[in-house]
């Protein structure tokens, strides 16, 4: 039995319950609200660039591409350009494709071994169609939060916001209100989305056997962001105005601490400042790891191309005419064969 | 491969969107806005509900108000302080906030928020 998620769980809960005290008992807002998004801010910024340096410095000598696809070579065979790509023009339409459709997990597929001897091959879709939609759901969240940090707010957020809230959903009983001014589409997919990805986790056994505390980790901290921020939004609602006073304030490096904020709008900040701190360090570097992926990222035109290794060291090189050369005499005297004789011996054998 | 460049740029790019709102603010700050209360509602001093709860709830109140009034004909509103207030928006709220411009929509547009009262209730109802 695989218990890692606990670990994520719990420290997930120890960091709720470090925002939530240290608000609502010892009063630190400047320390949640200031100082903690400035230091997750300034980590993500030096770690992340450090990391994606490092990979910048790193060896790729050789075209290490994956094909899913028929390289391009003699005319009359069939090459496809996108899958095996020989030209630039065709990494960027593989790269474009990977990068906003997620290709290759699309590419995911489960062996199954019927009732007979014959193993079929299914297409497994629901790990894609649920990354699709955690990544595009976060990414409109993400465009929606900078009205808070924009003034005036540019017009692609009033559009994402106005799209993104279209459908309306209004419910109104004594004990729950939920609807005005708008219920986002992308924060209702974006909790779905990651409640199934880790209920992929720990569900299925063979994912649960390979999952690590590193997998869940994000994904309760997520879970926990969207949560919160679902629980402010909807229902036990928060002054806007003050929040977006506090984001200003802290992007237009003017800090200040609006009054009224609760322990929920710090627990969602701080949840987020952790996520951000704790990004460099962690698998969510695949956001800049896929663009250096070298299997996607290069041409394959091994055949057409000879691709001699940019650092090759120069060898000191010995040829065999040069031993000869070296050694003709000695080699003819002891009757070995020599490739050219030497012009004395020649000679004589001319005689 | 060498692509320290193409990296670096991508780099960039990057940070370029991710520090955007510093950009795009350039060390303006944005306060919250005040909004402008009119002599009626300086004179009446408190608002249906506490001043902090109307910052927040304000829009569950209106929904709370209209569900009462158009489903079960009750147009009564008792506060906490047992005081009676018609379930108006036009005629209760609006009466003291008559001035849209800079009581609702300051906020409304600082916070992007586009609430759709107005696409029925008219601003000013009476057209002061």
């Amino acid at each position: 039995m695989n218990l890692k998620y606990v670990y994520s769980f719990l420290a997930v809960l120890v960091l709720f319950l470090v925002a939530y005290v240290g608000v609502e008992g010892l009063g630190l807002d400047w320390l949640f609200g200031i100082i903690v998004p400035y230091l997750a801010v300034i980590v993500f910024v030096v770690f992340g660039t450090k990391r994606i340096l490092g990979w910048g410095r790193s060896a790729v000598p050789f075209r290490i591409p994956t094909t899913a696809g028929q390289q391009k070579s003699l005319p009359w065979i069939q090459s496809s350009p996108i899958d095996n790509p020989s030209s630039k023009l065709g990494v960027w339409v593989r790269m474009a494709l990977e990068v906003l459709t997620f290709r290759s997990l699309f590419r995911n597929s489960r062996i199954k071994l019927g009732s007979g001897p014959k193993i079929s091959y299914h297409l497994e879709i629901f790990l894609w169609l649920g990354a699709l939609a955690f990544h595009y759901a976060f990414l409109v969240a993400i465009i929606r939060h900078l009205r808070f940090f924009a003034e005036p707010v540019p017009f692609f957020v009033q559009l994402v916001q106005s799209v993104d809230s279209f459908f309306r959903f209004e419910i109104h009983y004594d004990p729950i209100q939920v609807g005005l001014p708008g219920v986002a589409l992308s924060s209702i997919v974006l909790l779905l989305a990651v409640t199934f990805l880790l209920l992929r986790r720990l569900l299925d056994t063979k994912v649960r056997y390979i999952s690590l505390a590193a997998d869940y980790f994000p994904l309760f901290l997520i879970l926990g962001i969207a949560f919160t921020g679902i629980l402010m939004a909807y229902f036990t609602k928060v002054n806007v105005a003050a929040v977006k006073e506090l984001a200003t304030g802290l992007v237009t490096f003017q800090p200040t601490i609006p009054e009224g904020l609760g322990g929920v709008f710090y627990v969602h900040l701080f949840f987020v400042s952790v996520l951000l701190a704790y990004f460099p360090f962690s698998k969510l570097m695949h956001l800049g790891g896929i663009f250096m992926s070298p299997t996607r990222n290069l041409t394959t035109n091994t055949r057409a191309a000879r691709h001699v290794n940019p650092w090759n060291y120069p060898v000191k090189i010995h040829t065999y005419e040069a031993y000869e050369d070296d050694f003709r005499e000695k080699m003819v005297e002891a009757g070995l064969p020599v490739e050219k004789m030497p012009a004395a011996t020649a000679a004589e054998e001319k005689e | 491969m060498n692509d320290k460049n193409k990296i670096i740029a991508g780099l960039i790019v990057f940070l370029a969107l991710f520090t955007f709102p510093v950009w795009y603010n350039l060390g303006k700050a944005a306060p919250a806005p005040e909004v402008i209360l009119t002599e009626k509602a300086k004179e009446a001093k408190v608002c249906v509900m506490p001043t902090e709860y109307m910052r927040a709830n304000h829009m569950q109140l209106l929904d709370h108000w209209r569900h009462e009034v158009v489903r079960n004909a009750k147009r009564v509103f008792v506060n906490a302080d047992g005081k009676e207030y018609t379930m108006s928006l036009s005629n209760t709220c609006l009466d003291c906030h008559s001035n849209k411009a800079d009581f609702c929509d300051k906020c409304h547009d600082y916070a992007s928020v586009s609430p759709y009262c107005y696409e029925c209730h008219i601003d000013n109802p009476k057209g002061e």
